[in-house]
């Protein structure tokens, strides 16, 4: 579902990144470990479109997703692909609910209901994200990553901040809601309490 | 979704929402009063002078002349012999001349003696009785009926001058005989009737005996009951006290036909024939009379170009509000992007385009427009009603409450307003680095 080639990238005044060629199919889960500073965020974002990479293609579903037209890639990246962060962001103003009908292809509220019934935040749907904790900002976030029902699952360090308890939790609902999904799942981390759970791993090599 | 976000966001921030809707709304409401009152000023005095070509009247300030005698706002600037004025209506020039005569008010409106012609000016109509014919009979302006509920049979009692408070000649009461249809113009607010009337109440017309005219006029006329026309009686007109009539101690009244021409008036309305002959007559009226002639639409633009003055000064501390208001536009949301940069980036993340971002800054500094001006909009209203209570007793003088063309320019300006201050900000939303917002944790 998701194939990196040649991927690399440089930050202007620093070291050229080269990033190994991953593989994930649809329904499974990639774990990509490294230690901070090694290019995790950077890797996902290249997948997530969000950066152009310096050299080499990433295809998704057979499609060359790295040559696509900004505008192709915010398109394709809203349909298909749900991301998750280590921090919960959330549009402040807006309550749990609206926020996860925030994307424009985001799925109608009868959807936002079963989604919030399954990850058990359906008593939250009208509070403020600062009114939930950390545990409960997390799973609303992963909430809001699947209403588009995307084929890709994209999670930047989705347990750091969490306790081991959460942290379980909250691998599990990923691990579940992208296999109910169909989707490919992709965690960058250095949470080395996620290495015993997902068997496919890549590990990212340190720049000096 | 987006202008569900910029809603909440605003409301999110109330104080800095606050801030930046009251300074546009008193930005608003200051011009947008100014714009009704002038508008509606040079509409008022445009329609009231319809085609008088020149005023002539007694020396003076010739503002003070075209106040009094087209605007009824001022007091007259004294009397002119009828026999004078006799000279210039006869002119062959002249199409149609129009004398008035006052004196004396009725609450507060002022007692017109004129000619049926001044009616027809401003094409007033009946809407109960007749138009004056004889002596002391008065036609009302719409304003008047409402205000005293006067009606055709009633009689009342001028007061001499125009304060309210002033001598009542309860010798010659008035009848009305009839009341007009409001026109929009100053006949709403006039008490209407013949030259005859003004001369009668103030007691020159007919009399050929001798008057003891000594000293300022006073009118408490003792008339002891036989002010006839039998010319036989002993008038023994006891004037004294501080009225100034410019009635200046020379009637010569002791011929035994009384002639005419002999009375005043106070002021002449012409139209010209053509308005080639225009500049010449002026001149000549007022190098070789004791009259003054004045082009009325010259003074109003005088005095429009004055009150100008004070509303421009007006109008720059409104455009200094609007200014500050619309900085404070700018910084709101530019403070407010470093606190969203995370919102803004997530919503690009779910798929939101940068144009998308683009068009959210610039809707939440137009909405902060709307809502300036609408309340800008009912402050100015507000405004109005309160001029109004105060110009209803000073001046007679109503403003409207309706859009005037304006406004439509201040709308404009207003949004134009939000949309350049959020300018900026919405540049910068649109043109961040996600990724790099996303990634420092």
């Amino acid at each position: 579902m998701l194939k990196s080639r040649d991927l690399t990238y440089q930050y202007p005044g620093s070291k050229a990144l080269a990033f190994p060629d991953i593989s994930v199919k649809a329904g499974e889960a990639l774990l990509i470990c490294g230690e901070s500073g090694c290019g995790k965020t950077t890797l996902l974002h290249l997948l997530a479109g969000l950066r152009k990479p310096g050299s080499g293609q990433i295809f998704i579903d057979d499609a060359l997703f790295s040559e696509m037209t900004s505008a192709q890639t915010d398109q394709y990246r809203g349909r298909h692909i749900g991301m998750v962060y280590q921090q919960s962001y959330f549009i402040e103003s807006l309550s749990i609910i609206d926020n996860l009908l925030l994307s424009p292809y985001a799925g109608d509220r009868s959807k936002t209901m079963s989604i919030a019934n399954r990850l058990d935040i359906n008593d939250l749907m009208r509070r403020r994200p600062s009114q939930l904790s950390i545990g409960q900002q997390q799973r609303a976030s992963i909430a809001r990553a699947i209403m588009s029902s995307p084929r890709l699952i994209l999670a930047d360090e989705p347990t750091s901040a969490l306790d081991n308890r959460n942290c379980l939790q909250v691998l599990n609902l990923l691990k579940e809601e992208a296999l109910s999904n169909n989707a490919a799942l992709v965690i960058v981390t250095h949470d080395d309490r996620l290495r015993d759970h997902i068997s496919s791993q890549v590990n990212l090599e340190p720049v000096n | 979704m987006l202008p569900k976000i910029a809603w909440k966001n605003l409301i999110h921030k109330p104080l800095n929402t606050a801030l930046c809707v009251s300074l546009l709304m008193f930005g608003v409401g200051i011009i947008s009063v100014l714009l009704l009152m002038q508008h509606q000023l040079e509409q008022k005095f445009e329609r009231d002078l319809r085609d008088i070509d020149l005023v002539v009247g007694a020396k003076g300030s010739p503002l003070q002349l075209v106040l009094s005698a087209v605007y009824h706002l001022d007091a007259p600037t004294g009397n002119i012999k009828l026999a004078e004025a006799r000279k210039v209506m006869d002119n062959p020039i002249v199409e149609e001349a129009i004398p008035l005569a006052y004196g004396d008010s009725y609450q507060g409106y002022r007692i017109l003696g004129t000619t049926p012609d001044y009616l027809e000016k401003y094409n007033a109509e009946l809407r109960d009785g007749r138009l004056f014919s004889k002596s002391m009979e008065a036609t009302l302006g719409a304003a008047i009926v409402e205000r005293t509920g006067l009606q055709v049979g009633d009689t009342f009692l001028g007061t001499h001058g125009d304060v309210r408070e002033g001598h009542v000649h309860e010798e010659h009461p008035y009848t009305v005989v009839g009341v007009l249809k409001s026109t929009n113009s100053v006949l709403d607010q006039l008490v209407l009737t013949n030259i005859e009337s003004v001369w009668d109440v103030h007691a020159v017309h007919g009399d050929e005996d001798d008057h003891d005219h000594e000293g300022d006029h006073d009118h408490d006329h003792d008339h002891e009951g036989d002010h006839d026309h039998d010319h036989e009686g002993d008038h023994d007109h006891d004037h004294e006290g501080d009225h100034d009539h410019d009635h200046e101690g020379d009637h010569d009244h002791s011929d035994a036909t009384v002639d005419r021409d002999s009375m005043e008036i106070t002021a002449l309305l012409l139209k010209y024939k053509s308005r080639m002959t225009m500049l010449n007559i002026p001149r000549i009226i007022n190098d070789q009379t004791n009259m003054q002639a004045v082009l009325p639409g010259l003074e109003i633009n005088r005095l429009f170009y004055m009150l100008g003055v004070g509303a421009t000064t007006l109008k720059l501390i409104a455009g200094g509000i609007m200014a500050m208001a619309g900085f404070s536009v700018f910084f709101v949301l530019y403070n407010r992007l470093r606190e969203r940069k995370h919102e803004l980036a997530l919503m690009r993340s779910v798929g939101y385009r940068p144009g998308h971002l683009f068009g959210l800054l610039l809707f939440e500094g137009l909405l902060l427009a709307v809502f300036g001006y609408l309340l800008g909009w009912l402050l100015s209203r507000l405004g109005i009603y309160f001029i109004n209570r105060q110009a209803e007793s000073d001046f007679n003088l109503q403003f409207g409450w309706g859009w005037v063309p304006g406004e439509w320019w201040l709308l404009l300006l207003t949004f134009l307003v939000g949309i350049i201050s959020a300018l900026l900000p919405a540049w910068r939303a649109m043109r961040m680095d996600v990724s790099k917002i996303l990634s420092d944790n």
